[in-house]
């Protein structure tokens, strides 16, 4: 167990102030905001809970909120696998893997608006690539006016540049795992899938967490990348939920329902990932004290 | 052998092309672009690098972007050493609770805080500073730096600790020149993608800036709406912002390949 020592909330003082500066402040700020209605700089009135009830109501916010969790769980189900499948299959050491890694974390490191703008060219039915290709083989596509092909789009766009996070993740939780555990395996003569079910998947399960929580939080606040490639359309067909509170804090300047649709978004967020946590935690220490590990 | 490798050459095959047509076109001019479809550049044309390595309102995005990140990622690490050592190492009052709450932070959607955050740093005379833009991205940055860390931090075990407070070392000379090269390695990382989530952000970096800590980022909104389509610039902007990026990945590479568990939550 862990000494018990309130003197560590000095080391964590730092912490706490920074992100109250800029968390608390802002946060409190929307909810004035969203029991008021402004009308002007300096007429406010009162409106207690009717701009929660208006956006509960919403059915424009009833069909984003679908969109995106239809696009968050397609997303969530191609990353982890692939991510998975690729850090098994990428080299241990040597050149090829340094190579490999490079390659592979090199979407990471782009901006979103320039993801947006990649994809933007490369899916182009005139000038980009993937457009050309996939026309050229006798499918009709095209972005900018198909609904379909706009989803596509963007579920591809956000595999591409979100699955070498997994990878890269769970490549680093492999490489921790001691040889003596693969030496044991062979001994008892495992499978190559008993291997990955009972050896390599546990130890990777710490490094897998933060990346499932990161890419579903993440992908939950998309905004940029739909935004430049399709701009929410065609229709509302990519419009997800940053999006829709955008057009409307920015666009409509409704900033009383905007702050409401800000905090149930928020909650939303919240909820979701209070049940992974708790869940995985606990999922996390049955595991422990099975196999006797309790460090 | 070979078959073990073929998916993974297949997909870097895959991910390359959108990046590759980017360069591609950032050798072309515009009336190349519209004009035919090429696989590769017919004629090297270096003008549109030329026009954003020397045209300051371009260049100098660059620059603000890598002073902002920089001052996200040694300031996040900063605080959040201390941070990850107190939850590593003790139990205090409200610790779990604590944790969750710097958690929920990197869960707050941005496009929520924008007209706030707007509000907030122009009423301190902060608006248009790099160090707004570092301290909004702090919010995110934060709860994910003291969250490695402390997975990190974790797989030291604590006799280190107890020897060298026995030893009669004070907190600051432990934990400087003895404890933290032992987690060199999680220090990399967490730089890493301190660096990676600052250097891709758009939207808090946008709002919070106009003329004087503008980022590359924003500069390239900007062209999209102004000149209509001006392609072959766009993407060498795009690849240009690409390279720093490339960079880092480079240093930190062999801290990923040397492995981490992150064996607690």
């Amino acid at each position: 167990m862990k000494p018990i020592n309130n003197m560590a909330w000095f080391l964590v003082l730092p912490v706490v102030l920074c992100v109250a500066f800029s968390a608390v402040i802002p946060l409190m700020t929307v909810v004035n905001y969203s029991v008021q209605d402004i009308l002007g700089p300096d007429q406010k009135v009162f409106v207690g809970m009717e701009w929660f009830k208006a956006t509960m109501r919403d059915p424009e916010l009833h069909g984003a909120l679908i969109r995106q969790l239809i696009f968050t769980g397609t997303v969530l189900t191609i990353e982890i696998p692939l991510g998975i499948l690729l850090a098994l299959s990428l080299p241990a050491s040597g050149w090829r893997s340094s190579l490999a890694l490079v390659l592979l974390a090199m979407p990471l490191l782009i901006p979103q608006n320039v993801v947006g703008t990649i994809w933007q060219i490369f899916g182009r039915s005139d000038i980009g690539l993937a457009g050309v290709a996939v026309n050229a083989m006798g499918i009709s596509y095209n972005y900018t006016n198909s609904s379909l092909d706009a989803w596509l789009t963007v579920v591809i766009m956000d595999v591409w540049h979100w699955t070498p996070l997994i990878a890269l993740l769970a490549f680093a939780g492999l490489r921790a795992i001691p040889e003596a555990y693969y030496q044991a395996a062979r001994i008892d003569g495992a499978s190559r899938l008993a291997v990955f079910r009972y050896i390599q998947l546990p130890k990777m399960s710490g490094v897998l967490l933060i990346g499932l929580l990161l890419r579903f939080m993440d992908s939950f606040m998309i905004y940029t990348e739909p935004f430049v490639l399709t701009g929410g359309g065609p229709g509302n067909a990519t419009t997800f939920l940053s999006q829709y509170l955008t057009q409307k804090a920015v666009g409509q300047f409704d900033l009383g329902p905007a702050a409401a649709f800000s905090l149930i978004y928020f909650l939303i967020i919240l909820l979701a990932c209070f049940l992974f946590y708790t869940f995985l935690q606990q999922n996390q220490q049955s595991t422990d004290k099975s196999t006797g590990s309790g460090s | 052998m070979k078959k073990r490798y073929f998916g993974l050459i297949l997909y870097l095959f895959l991910a390359i092309l959108p990046v590759y047509w980017m360069l591609n076109m950032a050798f072309r001019s515009n009336e190349e672009i519209v004009g035919a479809f090429h696989l590769w550049p017919q004629a090297l044309d270096l003008s549109n690098f030329r026009t954003v390595l020397t045209d300051p309102s371009w260049y100098s995005g660059y620059i603000n972007s890598l002073i902002y990140v920089a001052i996200n990622t040694v300031l996040s690490l900063a605080v959040a050493l201390p941070a990850a050592y107190a939850f590593s190492r003790y139990q205090f009052l409200g610790d779990k609770h604590l944790f969750f709450w710097l958690l929920t932070n990197r869960m707050s959607p941005p496009a929520v805080f924008l007209l706030p955050f707007f509000q907030l740093y122009n009423s301190v005379g902060l608006f248009d500073t790099h160090i707004a833009v570092a301290m909004a991205h702090m919010l995110f940055n934060v709860p994910l730096a003291v969250w490695i860390l402390e997975g990190f931090m974790s797989g030291i075990p604590r006799e280190i600790d107890e020897t060298a407070y026995i030893d009669g070392y004070s907190f600051p000379r432990f934990f400087v020149p003895i404890f933290m090269p032992l987690i060199g390695a999680g220090i990399g990382v967490t730089a890493f993608f301190c660096f990676m989530f600052s250097w891709v952000e758009l939207l808090l970096a946008r709002t919070l800036t106009s003329v004087n800590a503008k980022p590359i980022v924003a500069i390239m909104t900007r062209t999209v709406s102004a000149s209509g389509m001006d392609w072959g610039v766009l993407a060498a902007a795009g690849v240009l912002t690409i390279v720093p990026g490339a960079m880092v990945i480079w240093f930190v590479r062999n801290y990923i390949a040397k492995g981490f568990a992150m064996c607690r939550v």
